[in-house]
């Protein structure tokens, strides 16, 4: 049998990590058409290569169905409850930097903190008669956030993609999401709370603390493991 | 740990005991309308309660609890006064601690009397306290309508009040709160400068949230920075109610001391007094049992006045056997215009039968 590596199986975060292991003398390839998701791994034996989304990673490496597998934090921290006792970080490989963090509408010139937030909560709920709307797909992490920083009157609404939009679009009137640099989100005229950061993230590669191995597996995982570090 | 069937027939020799005392029996449905209950405690209760939906019902919940339920029943078409009891499975979601149950079984009995609030109290605590009789439990009972008569009592306006009184089962941002309102704290950079007039963006009005409702806040800062601070003696008076703990005579004089300098909180320690004699003549020992002013500040609860609880000392490990408390707000937010008095109480038969097989 073999060690099991998940890596991302799309786009710029595939590329990255492909190219993290190849400095440190491990090929990672996509073999047969580009529509399959199979792969090949050069420079160890017993090491074979899951290529899968992003997503899934969290819940393959929990599952101890990969021994390995690249990731963002941000996946792991949302989709894992007690995520330290199922993985273990290996090594943070200095590419996909984003922020989990919770932005308003820049024109709130009275809203710049959390404690501003709650109070134009509650205001915003007295005046329409429902929460105010934070749309988010990060929905664990930021209910977690704003309760510890004690928000109240506020209502996640889920949001799988072009977040940034939905404030404009009037579904939702605040919303927490990844960004790296800023640029959409003040395209799309939002700004960040001054203590709105909820996470930082980046591709990280994590061990499973599930997975089973045998002997030969064992002696294989280390000798990956140091050629990696 | 006791089987599904004996923690059945446990809670059902409970229940009888309620049943003795005249409490109609009542079963709820176990899927309740999300609604209600989101409305009640905010996005916090989906970190606690199962949601499910269905396209034609929409989001449903798991019942967390049986008094939501049992108030909204009563309210609707209740005759007063009324006494209900119920045995059955309430649904809580666990995130972080495998170990606490997420399905357990749940005896409750509760009261809505308009009488006499102190003797309904004492029912209550003193019928729990008798079937736990023998567990080696400690109850520690407290009075969350201590802390409101205070807040509504303190020197300062009334939005501030309004402010605390929102996050007065949230210590650490009623605390925040407190601090930011006497002074303590800061003001953030980004508020003198907003006070000052020197923000200013020109970035466009979107969403929902209106250009006057940012105008209306501004001011209502503006208001709240020319009101005096709340005065350090009454921020140290709050601390110090906050802080007793004691045995119930103890505790007794030592509110009635802080009474004289917060006149505000002598009606809520009267009814202490008074929920002590019932007690007492009840057959509950006032002498030893304790008084925390403190407790019951936890988030997602509902109790405004007597609160209460029974811990197993040995097992600092297992979550409260018993709990209760006064409800009074509540039936006036559920009641569509109407309110009464109301005090309830759950006991937890699965793990009372734990500590029975421990004695």
């Amino acid at each position: 049998m073999t060690i099991r590596l998940g890596v991302p199986s799309k786009g710029r975060l595939m590329e990255k990590t492909f190219e993290w292991f190849a400095v440190r003398g491990i090929t990672l390839q996509r073999t047969g058409s580009d529509r399959e998701y199979a792969g090949a791994v050069g420079g160890i034996e017993g090491v074979s290569l899951m290529l899968l989304s992003a997503g899934e990673i969290p819940r393959e490496l929990a599952a101890g169905r990969i021994h390995l597998g690249v990731t963002g934090t941000d996946l792991i921290e949302e989709k894992l409850a007690l995520w330290d006792q199922l993985v273990v970080p290996v090594e943070e490989l200095q590419f996909g930097h984003a922020d989990l963090i919770v932005a308003v509408p820049a024109a709130w010139r009275d809203v710049d903190t959390l404690d501003d937030l709650d109070a134009a909560a509650a205001a915003f709920r007295a005046k329409h008669g429902f929460r105010l709307r934070i749309a988010t797909k990060y929905h664990r992490l930021v209910r977690e956030f704003l309760r510890g920083a004690g928000v109240a009157d506020y209502a996640l609404v889920d949001s799988q993609g072009a977040t940034e939009g939905t404030v404009k679009n009037e579904t939702a009137e605040a919303i927490a999401d990844i960004t790296s640099s800023g640029e959409t989100l003040r395209a799309n005229h939002l700004k960040i709370l001054s203590d709105g950061l909820i996470l930082k993230s980046q591709a990280t590669l994590w061990r499973s603390r599930t997975a089973e191995m045998n002997d030969t597996e064992r002696t294989t995982l280390s000798a990956l493991l140091s050629k990696l570090s | 740990m006791p089987n599904r069937s004996e923690t059945l027939a446990k809670a059902a020799t409970l229940r009888a005991v309620f049943e003795a005392q005249g409490a109609v029996v009542v079963e709820p449905p176990i899927l309740q309308p999300a609604e209600t209950l989101l409305d009640l405690y905010g996005e916090d209760i989906r970190a606690r309660a199962y949601v499910t939906s269905d396209a034609l019902r929409g989001e449903q919940m798991l019942r967390p609890d049986y008094t939501v339920p049992v108030v909204q029943m009563h309210m609707a078409h209740g005759a007063e006064p009324a006494r209900y009891t119920y045995a059955g499975e309430v649904f809580r979601r666990q995130e972080r601690d495998l170990a606490r149950a997420n399905e357990f079984i749940q005896v409750g009995y509760e009261v809505f009397d308009r009488t006499d609030p102190a003797a309904a109290d004492a029912e209550v605590f003193a019928l729990i306290s008798q079937a736990l009789s023998g567990l080696g439990v400690k109850p520690v009972t407290g009075d969350i309508g201590i802390l409101m008569a205070a807040v509504e009592g303190l020197e300062t306006t009334q939005k501030r009040k309004d402010a605390l009184m929102r996050h007065i089962w949230r210590p650490r941002r009623f605390r925040a709160l407190l601090d930011r309102f006497s002074g303590k704290t800061a003001v953030p950079a980004s508020r003198a400068a907003l006070l000052a007039g020197d923000l200013h963006n020109d970035a466009p009005m979107i969403g929902l949230r209106s250009a006057q409702e940012i105008d209306d806040r501004i001011e209502a800062l503006r208001a709240d920075a020319a009101a005096p601070a709340i005065s350090g003696e009454q921020v140290s008076l709050i601390a110090a109610l906050l802080e007793t703990r004691e045995v119930m005579p103890n505790a007794l004089s030592r509110l009635y001391d802080l009474a004289v300098d917060l006149p505000a909180i002598s009606g809520a320690v009267d009814r202490v007094a008074a929920r002590s004699d019932a007690l007492a003549a009840r057959g509950i020992d006032t002498a030893t049992l304790v008084f925390d002013a403190g407790y019951g500040r936890v988030s997602m609860e509902y109790y405004d006045g007597f609160v209460f609880g029974f811990r197993a000392d040995t097992r600092p490990d297992l979550p409260a056997v018993a709990s209760g408390g006064r409800y009074d707000a509540l039936t006036r937010r559920l009641g569509q215009g109407g309110e009464i008095p109301a005090v309830g109480g759950v006991m937890r038969p699965g793990l009372m039968l734990e500590l029975e097989g421990m004695q």
